[in-house]
């Protein structure tokens, strides 16, 4: 397995590269926005990155519940903390493109940056209560408010939806029909997204499982050691 | 052409968010292979 | 299934009767949401067409802290006299519970919540364009909603550091479908347009998350 990581890592770089390339350069230029908007090739692969990610997070928490696989307990953690971060890319992303488009940084109908920006907090809360809760309790307490976040994304998104048809908005993300050789650079960029998420979350993977091994070395030292632990 | 400081800090801001994160699981990667020389050492 | 009822009721009116008897949580909570309406009445001084747009918002916003305050206390009694473990021991349905401290903070807010609201319409001239009684649906629903949430995130903060923090931390992200739909509701009845659709999301996230914290509470009783 260890071995395999080298070679998908040079995969993906080429990967990415390419598909930054097709972004920068080979995509067409859009009529009315110009060069700016090939933030787009970034900005909504990201997020469907992110929302992948909440979805094998939503799954995981849902196994832990079910089986108690310590496993299923690191996938949920590793697939929030990355999902977190490209969902950070999209928040970021977004703004940039819209203050020279449409002259201001953030329309509170926009759904997509919007319901991101809801999503965003809610796993960031659940990351925070995975750091602040006690360790025997953690796994439990997360898997449930996942489960809890993931009913949630239903409504976050209808009542945006709604509120934008009470209060009209500038029509943002681009409406209607996509040029297919748009569509093709988007799905390029996130495909190698995806790659590149699956390593990242690979090597967060492997920290968390060396870090619970040590912490439990750690627990049988200072259970063995009369005087207390090192630490 | 118009738009392109933009263009560019996006592209950038996204590059570094991905760095800072990779970054930190590369410290404390460093940093549990220095405990786990530590936990060696002491079990030795 | 009286059982599991009549433990609910039990818990519900003992805690009830506690509340009555101390009377310095209630009285602090009272004092604090009377504190909240004027600091925003120096904050927002709005004229009387404004009123009505903002109000929606103004009220919500000031049940929220009011309801974290409420909130914060569910469990204190419990984690004082290791009442909880006890309860984990004992035969009883976790939910029974649940449901009890549930009903028992919703009465509890809606006290605060009925407080609050003469002061805000002294306060801010306010009047209803709308039907009254379609706000005070719209108040049940919503502080159902917030509270359902929120006894149940009180009793995942139990054992985390800053537990106090913790409560608003995880209640007010999953809460903004609600909070959206509440004061969307409270404003479209008070500026006389309809809020059936508003009304009806309300309904089915309290159906929903209900749902999930009863199925989930036992679970998170639990979890050790």
């Amino acid at each position: 397995m260890k071995k395999a990581f080298p070679i998908l890592g040079a995969l993906t770089a080429i990967l990415l590269g390419y598909a930054l390339y097709e972004a920068l350069v080979a995509a067409p230029t859009e009529q009315t926005m110009g060069d700016v908007q090939r933030i787009f090739y970034y900005h909504v692969p990201s997020a469907w990155t992110a929302f992948t990610l909440f979805l094998i997070n939503f799954v995981a928490s849902i196994l832990y519940l079910v089986r108690r696989n310590p496993a299923a307990d690191i996938i949920a953690l590793v697939s929030a903390e990355v999902g977190v971060v490209f969902c950070t890319v999209v928040l970021v992303t977004g703004p940039i493109w819209a203050r020279p488009v449409w002259g201001i940084w953030w329309a509170p109908g926009d759904i997509r940056l919007t319901s991101t920006l809801v999503l965003w907090l809610i796993y960031v809360s659940y990351l925070i209560l995975r750091r602040f809760s006690s360790s025997g309790q953690t796994p439990t307490l997360a898997a449930a408010l996942a489960v809890l976040g993931a009913l949630c994304v239903p409504f976050v998104y209808f009542s945006i939806w709604f509120f934008r048809t009470q209060h009209p908005q500038p029509v943002m993300g681009g409406g209607g029909s996509i040029d297919p050789r748009m569509l093709h650079v988007l799905l390029i960029n996130w495909l190698a997204f995806l790659c590149f998420a699956f390593l990242v979350c690979w090597s967060r993977y492997r920290l968390e499982e060396l870090q619970r091994d040590v912490d439990h070395a750690h627990a049988m030292q200072s259970l063995m050691d009369p005087r207390g632990s090192v630490r | 052409m118009r738009g392109n400081p933009y263009l560019f800090a996006a592209y950038a801001a996204a590059w570094i968010i991905h760095i800072v994160y990779l970054s930190t699981i590369v410290s404390r990667y460093s940093r549990l292979k220095r405990e786990i020389e530590e936990l060696k050492k002491i079990r030795s | 299934m009286t059982a599991p009822t009549g433990i609910t009721r039990a818990t519900l009116l003992k805690d009830l009767r506690l509340e009555w008897r101390s009377k310095d949580a209630i009285n602090s909570m009272l004092f604090f949401s009377l504190l909240v309406v004027v600091v925003f009445r120096f904050s927002f001084d709005p004229t009387a067409e404004e009123s009505r747009e903002i109000a929606g918002g103004l009220v919500w916003v000031a049940f929220l802290f009011a309801a974290v305050v409420a909130l914060n206390q569910t469990w204190a009694r419990e984690i004082r006299n290791q009442v909880l473990d006890a309860y984990r021991v004992s035969p009883a349905p976790a939910n029974s519970l649940f449901i009890a401290k549930t009903l028992g903070n919703f009465i509890l807010v809606t006290v605060l919540e009925a407080l609050m609201t003469p002061l805000f319409i002294v306060f801010y001239q306010l009047r209803s364009l709308g039907p009254a009684w379609q706000l005070l649906v719209v108040a049940v629903l919503g502080t159902w909603a917030l509270v359902v949430n929120g006894t149940f995130f009180a009793a995942m903060s139990l054992r985390t550091r800053s537990r106090e923090i913790m409560l608003p931390l995880l209640l007010f992200p999953i809460s903004i479908p609600a909070i959206l739909a509440m004061v969307q509701a409270t404003t479209s009845i008070l500026t006389g347009e309809g809020a059936r659709v508003w009304m009806a999301l309300l309904v089915s996230y309290d159906l929903v998350f209900t749902t999930g914290c009863l199925l989930l509470f036992e679970t998170v009783l639990n979890a050790e």
